[in-house]
């Protein structure tokens, strides 16, 4: 029982770290908030669900149509609501926040004219694979969420710090004039960051139709809330901290739950993140801010 | 000033009592035989508005029968529909109108609980027999000895369902599981808890969940550990059919009880193979094997162009019951109507054998449904 539950904490965790992963993206280069990822991530999930259930194509096909869904929604994203305000001089930089958000409604808006309200079943005969470890069931889909979002964070701290890319890419998030003038194209840096955080929207979207065997148009936004939440705990920017929170927010849920009132779910997870927040304002993993820039 | 008014008053109500208890001693006695029995019904519905889906089935149901009533010749019925918009206050001044200006003999309606329990009392005082086809809460026909209702509460749908579940499976140990945060979905739970109590059954734990949730696991989980005979669960049909599927996923396979909310076709819809084997209880069951339920359904498809629903079916037995009660009332008198209708025993309609009790509520059997190959099937 213990175990089991613990079993799907820790599923229910990866998702979150997936989802706030996509988040610490961005907001680490660009220091805004995508407020439309938790959509972008929505319509992957149905992208990956229409494939699926209904094209009856091949798992792995389903996941490249996802990303290759979620990602062009990341580039029209960039292209048309957050590159035009980088160009503006004095846009305040709660302007693309604003932006994001309204992409973020017409998206959702959309879901629900071309998927309808309600739940649908995201069928496949990967998510029935399981195997017995002792008393305790554990289904593939499980193991794989754990395993996708651990194999995303190592990649993407390594692309990070050892790549060219990952190099051009922190140089614009430290200083974008600076990297201009040492030659970066920081444009096309921008559009590649919020299309990979895109592109791993939609993984963590057909993750989420197979762990839970629905979705709806309402995901985005419980999720989107969640993976927020846990970028602001973990310690914004931090690709561990995304993990880490994830993970603690997912099992804090499950053990509320399963041996707490289950009314309180939310509540008590939130009290969590508020209480280390007090403790550590930076988040987890975050570093103190020193000179206004995150 | 204040004195005056208060004359003025007195006058007023002096009055009316006098025209009132003129009509009383004026109404026409009862008629000579072959002749028929002419009345006056008000309806008070949702025309307009949020829950218009409703009204129009309602209405629906009720000029269907009206016009089968009318045809036999032995009772005419004119239906006066007046629109309540879902309101409380608009229902209420619409009752008034067709209590005091139209001066019908009988209401039928409103829609929602919530306009019955201002409309109701109103009607009560005013000694018009008013029948509720859609009200469901508790404590409606308490209102006063002129209320009805013919509309199956969840407290008589799923004690039967439950009832037949344990019998059929000999289920011993249950787990409960509800939505927490729907009147709904918890006044359901209260009866679920409530029958288990009463049929001795050891509830092995209470689960609680919240609308809108995509992850049930840890619920389920719980559940699964205990192993318990069977699940009675009181959610709405989008959440249900979600629990259903992951239920079954995790390898629950004991049989599910549901609540009303959970009676849709649209759980068969989204949860598919998962929803086999989910029994519920309804008043109403289109595939029924009756030839009143055949004949009724194809005439309702006929005039509207689509299936009737359990509204339109509430409806129709209400109005079949109401003219029936005028039948034996002899006459459009609103005391006799009253005694009529408090009479009616055993009337075969469309939903089954219906009768009223001693508080003018609902006795009848409902229909227990279990999915099976696809479709609701009559659970035996």
């Amino acid at each position: 029982m213990f175990l089991e539950q613990a079993i799907n904490g820790i599923t229910l965790g990866g998702i979150y770290a997936i989802v706030a992963l996509g988040y610490t993206l961005v907001f680490g280069v660009l220091g805004i908030i995508n407020m439309a990822h938790g959509e972008i991530f929505m319509f992957g999930a149905f992208v990956g669900m229409l494939l699926v259930s209904k094209a009856g194509v091949p798992l792995p096909v389903a996941f490249l149509g996802a990303i290759a869904a979620a990602a062009s929604m990341g580039l029209l994203l960039d292209r048309f609501a957050l590159r035009p305000l980088r160009k503006r001089p004095g846009a305040s930089h709660l302007a693309s926040l604003i932006s994001t958000i309204g992409v973020s409604i017409l998206l959702e808006n959309a879901a629900h004219r071309i998927f309808g309200a309600g739940n649908h079943l995201f069928e496949t005969p990967f998510s029935d694979i399981r195997f017995q470890a002792g008393s305790v069931t554990v289904y593939l889909v499980q193991a794989a969420i754990l395993g996708i979002s651990l194999l995303m964070m190592a990649g993407l701290s390594l692309w990070l710090s050892r790549t060219r890319a990952g190099k051009a890419l922190r140089a614009t998030a430290e200083n974008l004039e600076t990297a201009g003038l040492l030659g970066v194209d920081t444009n096309r840096m921008i559009t590649a960051t919020v299309v990979i955080a895109s592109a791993m929207g939609g993984v963590a979207g057909v993750l989420v139709g197979m762990a839970f065997n629905f979705i709806n148009n309402r995901i985005g936004l419980s999720m989107g809330l969640k993976g927020l939440a846990i970028i602001i705990f973990g310690g914004m920017g931090s690709v561990y901290g995304a993990m880490a929170g994830g993970l603690i927010l997912g099992l804090s849920e499950t053990f509320v739950v399963a041996y707490g009132p289950a009314g309180y779910r939310d509540a008590i997870a939130f009290v969590t993140i508020i209480v280390v927040l007090l403790v550590r304002p930076q988040g987890l993993f975050g570093q103190a801010v020193s000179d206004g820039k995150p | 000033m204040k004195r005056k008014h208060q004359a003025i008053a007195a006058l007023t109500c002096a009055l009316f009592a006098l025209v009132f208890l003129g009509a009383r001693k004026a109404g026409p006695a009862s008629k000579p035989k072959g002749e028929p029995v002419r009345a006056k019904i008000g309806v008070i519905s949702i025309i307009t508005g949020a829950g218009a889906g409703y009204g129009e089935a309602i209405t629906n149901g009720f000029r269907l029968a009206r016009d089968e009533v009318n045809a036999k010749g032995e009772v005419l019925i004119d239906l006066k529909v007046e629109d309540s918009t879902g309101k409380a206050e608009q229902a209420l001044s619409a009752a008034q109108k067709l209590i005091n200006s139209e001066r019908v003999a009988a209401i039928l309606g409103p829609t929602l609980s919530t306009e019955m329990k201002v409309v109701g009392p109103e009607a009560n005082a005013s000694g018009v027999p008013i029948m509720g086809t859609s009200t469901t809460a508790k404590g409606i026909t308490q209102i006063g000895k002129y209320v009805f209702r013919n509309s199956l509460p969840e407290s008589l749908a799923i004690p039967a369902s439950i009832g037949m579940a344990v019998k059929k499976y000999n289920l011993k140990k249950v787990a409960l599981l509800y939505g927490n945060d729907d009147v709904f979905t918890k006044s359901g739970f209260d009866t679920m808890k409530e029958v288990s109590e009463r049929l001795r059954l050891s509830i092995l734990t209470v689960q609680e969940f919240q609308k809108g949730q995509s992850d049930y696991r840890a619920q389920l989980t719980r559940i699964a550990s205990l192993s318990p005979d069977g699940v009675f669960c009181s959610a709405l049909y989008e959440e249900g059919a979600v629990i259903l599927s992951q239920a079954r996923k995790m390898g629950i396979t004991v049989p599910f009880v549901g609540g009303n909310g959970f009676n849709s076709p649209k759980v068969i819809e989204i949860a598919r193979d998962a929803s086999e084997g989910l029994i519920v209880a309804t008043p109403w069951f289109a595939e029924r094997d009756d030839p009143k339920v055949k004949s009724f359904v194809a005439k309702y498809e006929k005039a509207y162009g689509k299936k009737p629903d359990q509204f339109a079916a509430q409806a129709y037995d209400a109005l079949h019951i109401m003219a029936n009660a005028l039948k034996a009332a002899g006459s459009a008198d609103r005391e006799k109507l009253r005694d009529a209708l408090a009479a009616t025993k055993n009337h075969m309609g469309v939903l089954g054998k219906f009768s009223f009790d001693a508080d003018r509520d609902v006795v009848m059997d409902p229909n227990v449904l279990i999915i099976q190959g696809g479709r609701f099937r009559p659970f035996r």
